[in-house]
């Protein structure tokens, strides 16, 4: 291998800023969130205690964060599952050109670039004014629908871009069905980025904030009960709560990243053939 | 080679689809009424969606902006009242000045900073798995509140926080800075932190598609580094800029949340008017604002789009 140019260095030194930029204030917020009981938003640590996570977990102390977390956890799992579905679906409909396409296209990218806050007043005043009830799994549920589509769709875009059509070419020469090309073939090949999908959906629901502002009724979800209290909790007890979010979603984003390993060990394993065959 | 496969299955596929038509008897005006039908049969739940939750919500805004409010309610009528207001104020116009002098700097930072790591990862670090661990590390933080993000600064900007009391103690300062949180200058650090890597994301996908023989085309022509970034990489890395560009832009011109968090409210952007007219139920108001910022918003974005073919370049 030929030596590292001196920008190498340079640049690595950049990039391990730019990680520090990135990671520090989760990491500060992290260890604060574990000050002794008389400390206070910022060093120096008073003492070493779990005093404030104990503090979350008395209902009164701090507003009703588990009935929001839950709430949060069964709306991430439903835009979740609808955002593979539709995305799949769409991505397959994408991949041949048809009558308003284009059409439907811009409405994709429109619904990315449009400012989150028109989103909430819209589909909240058409919730009020026709009288139905604004409700996180209703409104709020469509609302965060807008957020999370383009993204499973530019992802899907993406993969169809890279597809090999051959294979699908080889199986209907052999005679599968249409459905039996997509069953057997298309899904299992582009399984690995569902996942992706899959995870897109779930964390950017879960984290979700001005779209569920107006949509979401008289029960918070967990971002809108976080916001809440950044307005009156003024102790290191919004840092404990941070830290456990966050860890939460660390964790989500390793499940999905196993998985994905997993299944791409798997297909190293058993996806070949060669020296099985009749010899 | 490649292309000599993929020119092949092409033509296999032509041939193929060839064959189905003459079998068929279909013509090709059949084959694309078919295409239509299945097209928009995969793509209906994508349109109800769309329309229910995208297209009639902005036409109810359209159509609220024209009504008329009192303190406590809202009513039906035609009224070019809210415009007159918003487009007579002085506010609006320092607001949406604000508006875009936040996109336009932290679009500015974002693109240095996404540019210089995306750069880095695609063409100083050589082995897949290894940019494959460090994308993942930059992508991380995205798929976490963005809103505890924004608390996280507190303990570094605050009047006694890490930033202060570092400085104080190397005798840089002596007293404490005002500036550092609750200003334009929090606001623009949190916007950075936040979507940086939007712009990492696209660029460095585009990178990775540059065919790296033409590097070392460059290289072997006696470029230096730097003349090989400015006129290879660069030119060939446009299209993932302006896709960064528009999420970018996009982001900070709706932004709300993190004018108000990280000025301490004292500073404005038009998601702000927005949201304030919204906590005083003067939603036709609103609506005005709203319906402003949202042509903005897409004669913007429609204008990057015209640079840049998005689906090619995914």
């Amino acid at each position: 291998m030929e030596p590292r140019p001196k920008s190498f260095y340079a640049l690595t030194a950049f990039f391990v800023l730019f990680l520090i930029f990135l990671y520090g204030p989760t990491v500060t917020i992290g260890i604060l969130s574990f000050q002794g009981p008389g400390g206070g938003l910022t060093f120096p640590m008073r003492g070493v205690s779990l005093h404030w996570f104990r503090d979350l977990f008395e209902q009164q102390a701090v507003g009703d964060i588990w009935g929001s977390f839950s709430r949060s956890l069964v709306l991430g799992l439903m835009v979740m599952v609808t955002t593979v579905v539709v995305s799949v679906m769409g991505g397959l409909a994408f991949r041949k050109r048809f009558a308003g396409s284009t059409v439907l296209f811009y409405l994709i990218i429109t619904s990315l670039v449009i400012p989150s806050i028109l989103i909430s007043l819209g589909v909240g005043l058409i919730w009020s004014q026709s009288g139905l009830p604004v409700h996180w799994s209703s409104s709020g549920f469509g609302a965060q629908l807008t957020w999370t589509l383009p993204f499973g769709l530019l992802i899907m875009f993406a993969v169809f871009n890279r597809f090999d059509r051959s294979y699908e070419e080889a199986a209907r020469d052999l005679g599968a069905s249409p459905w039996q090309v997509i069953r057997h073939v298309v899904l299992p090949i582009i399984a690995p980025s569902l996942i992706g999908v899959a995870l897109f959906g779930f964390t950017l629901s879960y984290d979700e904030f001005a779209r569920t502002l107006l949509t979401s009724g008289s029960y918070n979800t967990l971002p809108l009960e976080i916001f809440g209290m950044t307005t009156n909790v003024t102790t290191p007890v919004l840092f404990a709560l941070g830290t456990l979010t966050t860890v939460f979603s660390l964790l989500v984003i390793g499940v999905f990243l196993l998985v994905v390993w997993l299944l791409n060990h798997r297909r190293a394993r058993q996806g070949s053939d060669a020296g099985k065959g009749m010899i | 080679m490649e292309r000599v496969h993929r020119s092949l299955s092409d033509a296999r596929r032509r041939a193929l689809a060839l064959r189905h038509t003459e079998t068929l008897g279909q013509t090709a005006g059949a084959g694309l009424r078919n295409n239509t039908v299945i097209g928009w049969l995969l793509a209906a739940p994508l349109a109800l969606v769309l329309v229910v939750f995208l297209v009639l919500p902005i036409v109810m805004i359209v159509v609220v902006s024209f009504w008329g409010a009192t303190e406590w309610s809202i009513y039906p009528a035609f009224l070019f009242d809210n415009y007159e207001f918003l487009l007579t104020s002085d506010v609006t116009y320092r607001v949406f000045f604000n508006t875009f002098k936040y996109a336009a700097i932290t679009w500015a930072f974002t693109l240095l900073i996404g540019f210089t790591v995306a750069y880095y990862l695609a063409f100083h670090i050589r082995s897949l798995t290894w940019q494959i661990a460090l994308f993942l590390l930059c992508t991380i933080p995205f798929l976490t509140s963005n809103i505890i993000r924004m608390i996280s600064w507190i303990p570094f900007l605050g009047r006694n926080g890490i930033a202060n009391s570092t400085l104080i103690s190397m005798g840089v300062i002596d007293e404490p800075l005002e500036w550092l949180l609750f200003s334009d200058f929090s606001v623009v650090l949190a916007f950075v932190h936040l979507y940086t890597l939007f712009m990492v994301v696209p660029i460095f996908n585009t990178m990775m598609r540059i065919d790296k023989s033409l590097i070392e085309a460059a290289v072997d022509a006696g470029a230096t580094g730097w003349q090989t970034l400015r006129h290879v990489i660069i030119p060939l890395t446009k299209p993932g800029i302006m896709i960064g560009t528009i999420f970018v832009v996009a982001l900070v011109m709706g932004d709300f949340i993190t004018v108000r968090f990280m000025s301490g409210s004292q500073s404005a952007n038009m998601g702000r008017l927005i949201q304030n007219d919204i906590a005083l139920l003067q939603y036709p108001s609103a609506s005005a604002t709203a319906v402003i910022l949202l042509v903005t918003v897409l004669i913007l974005i429609g204008t990057l789009l015209r640079l840049v073919d998005i689906r090619k370049e995914l």
